[in-house]
């Protein structure tokens, strides 16, 4: 999964159906300092998360598919959660046991 | 899935079988500030979309399920033509 911020919303009433009924927010990734890497790209929302917040994407079709529960689906990014909070140790290297 | 410009149509009369009656539109990803990003791409056209229009496409597999043969050989589709595109400021 990636860690995005959403960054805006994309309205479209003429579209494949579906995409009927479902949110699509503009998410950029970033990384884990929360700078912007990469480009931006469209997701569809399934947990209610608004602009501005720090979400999680998944982008691989076959999961898109399996969070629906259809096999037709275009659709390969959908936003599967709302980050809280990110626990980052920069200092560990490798932990010997 | 990105957005992109439809900048016109493309027609091909001999192409792979099951791609008959597929409408194939050029089209110009667009970053969300709808500068252009990237080269153009080919892509089919699930919802009439016109020249000019703003739109949104899916990618790789997914493309294919968005045509009624979900069984094509298409890597770009168009799934919506964008009314409203409302994004922060970079």
């Amino acid at each position: 999964m990636t860690l995005c911020r959403v960054k805006g919303t994309v309205v479209s009433t003429v579209k494949h159906p579906t995409y009927k009924g479902l949110k699509l927010y503009v998410v950029q990734p970033v990384d884990e300092n929360g700078k912007p890497v990469d480009s931006s790209f469209l997701a569809v929302d399934q947990v209610q998360s608004g602009v501005g917040d720090l979400v999680l994407v998944v982008t691989e079709g076959n999961s898109a598919r399996q969070i629906f529960k259809q096999k037709i689906l275009p659709i390969r990014s959908v936003i599967v959660g709302v980050v809280d909070a990110v626990d980052y140790h920069a200092s560990t290297v490798l932990e010997a046991r | 899935m990105y957005l992109g410009q439809v900048l016109g149509t493309v027609v091909a009369t001999r192409k792979a079988k099951n791609m008959d009656g597929l409408r194939l539109m050029l089209v110009q990803p667009l970053t969300e500030q709808r500068t252009p990003k990237g080269n153009v791409v080919v892509a089919v056209d699930a919802v009439n979309a016109g020249p000019g229009d703003l739109v949104h496409l899916v990618s790789s597999r997914e493309a294919s399920l968005a045509c009624p043969n979900t069984f094509v050989p298409v890597d770009a589709a168009i799934c919506g033509i964008v009314d409203a595109l409302d994004v922060e400021a970079p």
